[in-house]
């Protein structure tokens, strides 16, 4: 090796043990409070899978079948909605309270890489948060609608959702001030939570054409939609392809505005 | 300004460099910090000196890659920050105003995880924290998450943290600003003893008694420049007509001091200024009335000739106190304000 090089990757191993410090001391935190955690991630999908998918149907108010439509839709729900509180309300409060994120910050890594970490970590977080869903809602509704042939779309659209997820909360994180967090949490999440197709599919909004076009302009419809298209085909989706796509894109603009917006916060 | 004077008597690089750094924050119509420069030796106490919002700790965030120069340039360690601000961040270590110790953590993982973050081994890491836990008197609390501790317990925390990766100089920003007097003679004491084991400290204060003790060199900065940079005895030595010799004379009958003798002791040579003092009320049997000389030089060659002026009108001294100038004198005859 010669010494330029050696220069150019003596960093880089820095770097990246800098970056696993950061990332093992974030697994580390989760795992001593992996009971708070499990119930941070799991009641409300919990009951949202309970109320419209066993309880509702059991009275007779929702059709047979709902309730494996309503499944998948909250696996995409888990996935964005986990990644996006796991990344948005720790950054706010480091960034703008505790200032706790400086120590990582003045770490020899450069900033993209703390953000990415945070990236890293949300979307660990929401994967293993979604897929703890998977046992629950067998427990809860019996059985839940399962092809193994579309299992490997079932993971990507959890890998996407999930870094969608923390992707959001990466720009609304680096946005808000803490004084603001509650309006604006408020006013992000629930319409977030209710046009993101999880509880609907979308094709069948065609009636509602207004809502249909609000719907398609939330990046987690096509989370939604893939889980459909992997889990129940039958029922009327967006195509695959066009959700991946969307999604991909989706991911870049917000990883763009998301990285912008943490130099902003972490370099004056 | 006196650049390179320290660092030209010793062999090695400097740990600070800095040449005619500016910082304009975006819609702020001045600079926050106005092309200053200086140069910081390895092992020296480099003390900024100044009140709020002079300066002092953008020049410190430029200094420890947190704050983007508009212009200018700054090495610490040999690196230049604004060039590889990643490989800068090895060679320095910060201790902010403000907690910013890791609740999630325990006292001893906040201080592994720093070592983990800069690459340092798990085992020498294990092996320092103790060996800092106990120097900080924290021994007994390292299993302790931070939430609960004082401002005191954690600012030693935050130190102990800063050298887990041996950095090569330390910031430190008003570091003892709202501790109780025994946390703060703490503070001063592990600042003594890290610049005798040859760490260089920056630290920024606007308490001139924390600056003239700690500091080997004192900068005063006030609306973003650098006003003077110097040992603290040659800043306070340059002040013309600081010294000060406060006379107590019996005042026989007659409690007011004589304008007369006022003016007589204003044409002592190397006498600036005299000011009478309010009379001394702790012992009305007995009235003295006092006086105040401000002198330029020394103050004591001054007592022989007003004792015998006194002396003179069958008037006798019964109290003489000598006064040096502060850095906050110093200040003061800077700017033409006080500090705090």
């Amino acid at each position: 090796m010669t010494t330029a090089t050696a220069a150019v990757t003596a960093p880089a191993i820095k770097q990246r043990r800098a970056f696993t410090a950061v990332l093992r001391r974030d697994l580390l935190v989760t795992w001593s409070e992996l009971p708070v955690f499990l119930a941070q991630v799991i009641l409300q999908p919990l009951f949202l899978l309970f109320v419209f998918g066993k309880v509702l149907g059991s009275l007779g108010y929702t059709q047979h079948g709902y309730s494996d439509l309503l499944f998948p839709g909250l696996l995409a729900l888990t996935a964005v909605i986990t990644g996006m509180q796991t990344l948005a309300f720790p950054l706010v409060i480091e960034f703008g309270w505790t200032k706790e994120i400086e120590d990582r910050l003045l770490a020899p890594m450069s900033t993209a890489l703390v953000a990415a970490e945070k990236v890293l970590f949300a979307t660990l977080r929401a994967l293993t948060a979604t897929l703890v869903m998977i046992p629950v809602g067998i427990i809860v509704l019996g059985s839940i609608p399962w092809r193994w042939s579309g299992v490997p779309l079932m993971l990507l659209a959890m890998v996407l959702g999930s870094m969608l997820g923390a992707g959001l909360g990466l720009v609304l994180g680096t946005l808000v001030v803490p004084q603001r967090i509650n309006i604006v949490f408020s006013l992000v999440f629930t319409p977030l939570l209710f046009t993101g197709c999880s509880q609907y599919p979308w094709p069948s909004l065609a009636r509602l054409r207004w809502f249909q076009i609000v719907t398609a302009c939330n990046p987690m419809t096509y989370v939604s939609e893939s889980m459909r298209a992997a889990l129940v085909p039958e029922v009327p989706h967006i195509a695959p392809w066009v959700c991946i796509l969307v999604l991909v894109c989706s991911l870049a603009v917000l990883m763009v505005i998301g990285v912008r917006g943490f130099y902003r916060r972490a370099i004056d | 300004m006196s650049r390179g004077a320290v660092a030209t008597d010793r062999t090695d690089a400097p740990a600070v460099e800095v040449d005619g750094l500016v910082k304009r924050y975006p819609k702020s119509p001045v600079n926050a910090v106005d092309g200053i420069s200086f140069t910081v030796a390895p092992g020296e106490v480099f003390g900024l000196l100044g009140p709020n919002g002079a300066g002092k700790t953008t020049t410190v965030g430029m200094l420890t890659t947190r704050v983007k120069p508009t212009s200018g340039h700054a090495m610490v360690g040999g690196v230049d920050v604004g060039a590889d601000p990643v490989r800068a961040r090895s060679m320095l270590a910060v201790v902010p105003q403000r907690s910013n110790l890791d609740r999630s953590l325990s006292i001893r993982r906040n201080l592994t995880f720093h070592a983990a973050y800069h690459g340092v081994p798990a085992a020498d890491a294990a092996a320092r924290a103790d060996e800092l836990l106990a120097q900080f008197g924290l021994r007994e609390r390292g299993d302790v998450k931070p939430d609960l501790f004082s401002g005191g317990q954690s600012q030693r925390v935050m130190i102990a943290r800063a050298l887990m990766h041996q950095p090569q100089v330390l910031f430190l920003d008003e570091p003892t600003t709202g501790l109780d007097p025994a946390a703060r003679l703490f503070v001063w004491d592990r600042l003594r003893e890290l610049r005798r084991r040859g760490v260089t400290l920056i630290l920024t204060t606007h308490d001139m008694h924390e600056a003239a003790l700690l500091a080997d060199r004192v900068g005063i900065m006030d609306h973003g420049k650098l006003l003077a940079l110097d040992i603290p005895e040659a800043l306070m030595r340059g002040l013309p007509g600081s010294s000060t010799l406060e006379l107590s004379v019996h005042a026989g009958g007659n409690g007011d001091a004589p304008s007369s003798l006022v003016g007589e002791f204003e044409r002592l040579p190397g006498v600036e200024r005299v000011e009478p003092l309010p009379e001394d009320e702790q012992e009305p049997d007995d009235p003295h009335w006092r006086v105040r000389l401000y002198v330029s030089g020394e103050a004591s060659t001054l007592v022989a000739p007003t004792a015998t002026l006194l002396a003179e009108r069958g008037l006798s001294l019964s109290g003489v106190e000598l006064g040096e100038p502060t850095l906050e004198d110093v200040f003061i005859h800077l700017t033409g304000r006080t500090l705090r």
